[in-house]
C-alpha cells in the first residue's frame, strides 16, 4: 500500500496543495463493493415486491437476476472482506470519534466548527463501515441458505425459516446505511465523490472534514496508514 | 381456465372473486391402497418422466421423498401400534393443491404460481425463476429443483387431464379404488362415509379425514386409519400452516420495509433542503475552527 503523501500542487483556480485520501486499490474496490452492491440492491428489491420486480426486467429478467445475485453478492462479500483488510485499523473507535459522537448534533446540523476533530474517517463513516462489514456477514450466511435451500433438511426447516429473516433484516439495514452514504459522499459533503475516483481532495476540505488526518498527513513523514486518528 | 390467484403480481389476479361451482379434489383412501405403486408409474407416464434410480433400505420404499421428476410417491411406514402389532400404513404423497398455498405467498415472481378457480394449484416454469422461496413457503416440502433447467417442479393435479375433462392419471391407474376424484364436495362426504364405516364396523375408532383446516383445506384428502396421528402416515402435518415467518415477510415486513426506505430517501432529501452541503473552511490552519 502506497503511503499517503503530498501530491504536487495543482492549480484548479484555487490555491493549495491536493492530499492523497485513497490510493488507487482502495479506490478501485470501492468502485467493486459499490457496483457489486447496486447489483444485489436492484435484483433484491425486485424478489422483495411485486411491484420492483420491473427492476429485474431491467437486468435481464428474473431468472437471469436470480443466477447472478447470489454470485455478485460473493464478489461483494469478497470487496467487504478485502476493505476490512485495508481499513480495520483506520475504522477502529477511538476517543476522538467518542468526543465527535456527543456533538454528532452539530455534524447533522452543518455546524462543523463546533466539532472536535476527526481522524481519517470519521464516526459516522466508521458505523456505515461496521454495518456493512457485519451486514455482508449476516448476508452471505443467510444468502447460502437461501441458494441452498432444499439442501437443508426438512427436519431442520426453522432454518430456512431464518435464513429469510436474517437476509431481509441484514439487507434493510444496509439499504439504510446506504441510502445515508450516497447522499453523503454525493451531495453532503461535496469533494467526496471525486475523492473516491480521483483520490485527492484540497488541503482545505480536509482541515475541514479530518483534521486529526490532515496534521497526521502534513506533519513528517506523511505516513498516514499508520495510526490515524489516535 | 381462469386464475384465482398469482403469485408476485403486482395488482389483482385475473379471475379474482371468480366464484366456480366446484373444487376439485383427489381422494386418498389409505385404508385401502396396497402400495403397488401403480399411480407412481402413471404419473410418470403420463407426464413424460423416465424411471429414476432408486434406493433400497430394506423397506419397500422407493426413494426417500418426492423430486423434481417424481412427484408422486408412496411413503411407507412400519408402524407399531400400542398392543405391540406392526401396521405397514401406506399413504401416496403429492402436492395438497392447499386452499390457501404457502409456495404462492412466498413467490416472488409474476406468474410463477397460479391457483385456478378450480383450486388446482400450478407452476408455471416459464415465469419460474428458480429461486426456492416456495420450497421455505410450503409446510408439506413438496416444490422441487430442477438443477439443469433451474426451475422448480410439483404435481400439477394433472390440469392438462382434468381440464379436459378426464381424471388425474394417478387415480386411472389405482386398482383398488383407493383413489378417487370429483369436487370437494364429493370427496369429502365419501370421505367421511368411510371413516365412519371404519369406525363402526372395523373397529378403526380413530379413524377420521385429512383436511387440514390451517392451509383452507386441501385438494387432497386423506381417509387416515387413526386421524390423530397423521405423523405416522410417513411425515404428514398435524396442523399445517403456511409459516409465519412467511406471512410476515410477505406480509407485514413489506410495508414496515418499503416505508422505511421511502422515509430514508425521503429525510435525506428534507435534510438536504434545510442545511444543504457542507462548507469547506478556506482558512488558515492556525485560526480555523475551534475544536
Amino acid at each position: 500500500m502506497s503511503s499517503h503523501a503530498i501530491s504536487t500542487p495543482r492549480t484548479t483556480g484555487e490555491p493549495g496543495e491536493r492530499i492523497l485520501r485513497y490510493t488507487l486499490v482502495e479506490r478501485v474496490n470501492h468502485w467493486v463493493a459499490a457496483l457489486t452492491y447496486v447489483y444485489c440492491l436492484i435484483t433484491g428489491l425486485a424478489f422483495w415486491s411485486p411491484y420492483l420486480f420491473w427492476l429485474a426486467v431491467l437486468v435481464g429478467g428474473g431468472a437471469v437476476a436470480r443466477f447472478w445475485h447470489p454470485w455478485l453478492g460473493l464478489a461483494f462479500t469478497a470487496s467487504v472482506f478485502w476493505m476490512h483488510r485495508m481499513w480495520d485499523r483506520d475504522m477502529q473507535i477511538t476517543e476522538p470519534d467518542r468526543r465527535w459522537a456527543k456533538a454528532i448534533k452539530h455534524y447533522i446540523e452543518n455546524d462543523d466548527q463546533n466539532l472536535p476533530p476527526e481522524g481519517r474517517f470519521n464516526y459516522g463513516q466508521k458505523l456505515f463501515f461496521w454495518l456493512m462489514f457485519y451486514g455482508v456477514i449476516l448476508l452471505l450466511i443467510s444468502g447460502v441458505g437461501l441458494w441452498f435451500v432444499e439442501s437443508i433438511p426438512w427436519s431442520m426447516r426453522w432454518l430456512r425459516y431464518l435464513a429469510v429473516t436474517v437476509h431481509v433484516v441484514a439487507a434493510l439495514a444496509t439499504i439504510g446505511g446506504f441510502i445515508i452514504h450516497v447522499y453523503m459522499g454525493t451531495a453532503m459533503v461535496r469533494g467526496g465523490f471525486t475523492s473516491i475516483i480521483r483520490g485527492e481532495v484540497s488541503t482545505a476540505w480536509a482541515r475541514t472534514h479530518h483534521r486529526l488526518w490532515y496534521e497526521q498527513v502534513t506533519k513528517g513523514s506523511g505516513r498516514a496508514d499508520v495510526k490515524t486518528g489516535d | 381456465m381462469a386464475i384465482r390467484r398469482i403469485s408476485g403480481h403486482a395488482g389483482p389476479a385475473p379471475g379474482e372473486g371468480v366464484e366456480r361451482d366446484y373444487q376439485v379434489c383427489k381422494l386418498v383412501d389409505t385404508t385401502t391402497c396396497i402400495g403397488c405403486k401403480a399411480c407412481e408409474v402413471a404419473c410418470l407416464e403420463w407426464n413424460g418422466y423416465e424411471f429414476t434410480d432408486t434406493v433400497f433400505d430394506n423397506s419397500y420404499q422407493t426413494m426417500p421423498e418426492t423430486t423434481w421428476k417424481y412427484w408422486n410417491l408412496i411413503k411407507f411406514n412400519e408402524h407399531e401400534k400400542s398392543d405391540g402389532t406392526i401396521s405397514l400404513l401406506m399413504r401416496k404423497d403429492q402436492c395438497m393443491h392447499c386452499a390457501d398455498p404457502g409456495c404462492l405467498a412466498a413467490c416472488p415472481a409474476d406468474g410463477a404460481i397460479v391457483q385456478y378457480t378450480n383450486g388446482i394449484v400450478d407452476f408455471q416454469q416459464q415465469n419460474c425463476i428458480g429461486c426456492g422461496y416456495c420450497v421455505s413457503g410450503c409446510p408439506f416440502d413438496i416444490p422441487k429443483f430442477n438443477p439443469a433447467t433451474k426451475k422448480m417442479f410439483k404435481c400439477t393435479l394433472c390440469v392438462d387431464r382434468v381440464s379436459e375433462g378426464l381424471e388425474p392419471a394417478c387415480i386411472k391407474s389405482c386398482p383398488t379404488g383407493c383413489l378417487h376424484f370429483g369436487t370437494k364436495e364429493d370427496m369429502k362426504d365419501l370421505a367421511e362415509t368411510r371413516a365412519n364405516q371404519l369406525r363402526e364396523n372395523f373397529g378403526f375408532e380413530k379413524a377420521g379425514v385429512y383436511d387440514p383446516a390451517g392451509v383452507g383445506g386441501t385438494g387432497v384428502i386423506y381417509v387416515l386409519h387413526d386421524a390423530t396421528n397423521p405423523e405416522a402416515y410417513g411425515g404428514l402435518p398435524e396442523d399445517p400452516h403456511v409459516p409465519w415467518v412467511v406471512r410476515f415477510w410477505k406480509g407485514p415486513a413489506k410495508w414496515i420495509g418499503n416505508l422505511a426506505m421511502l422515509g430514508g430517501i425521503l429525510g435525506v432529501t428534507l435534510h438536504y433542503f434545510r442545511y444543504g452541503p457542507k462548507e469547506v473552511h478556506t482558512g488558515k490552519p492556525e485560526n480555523g475552527g475551534q475544536s
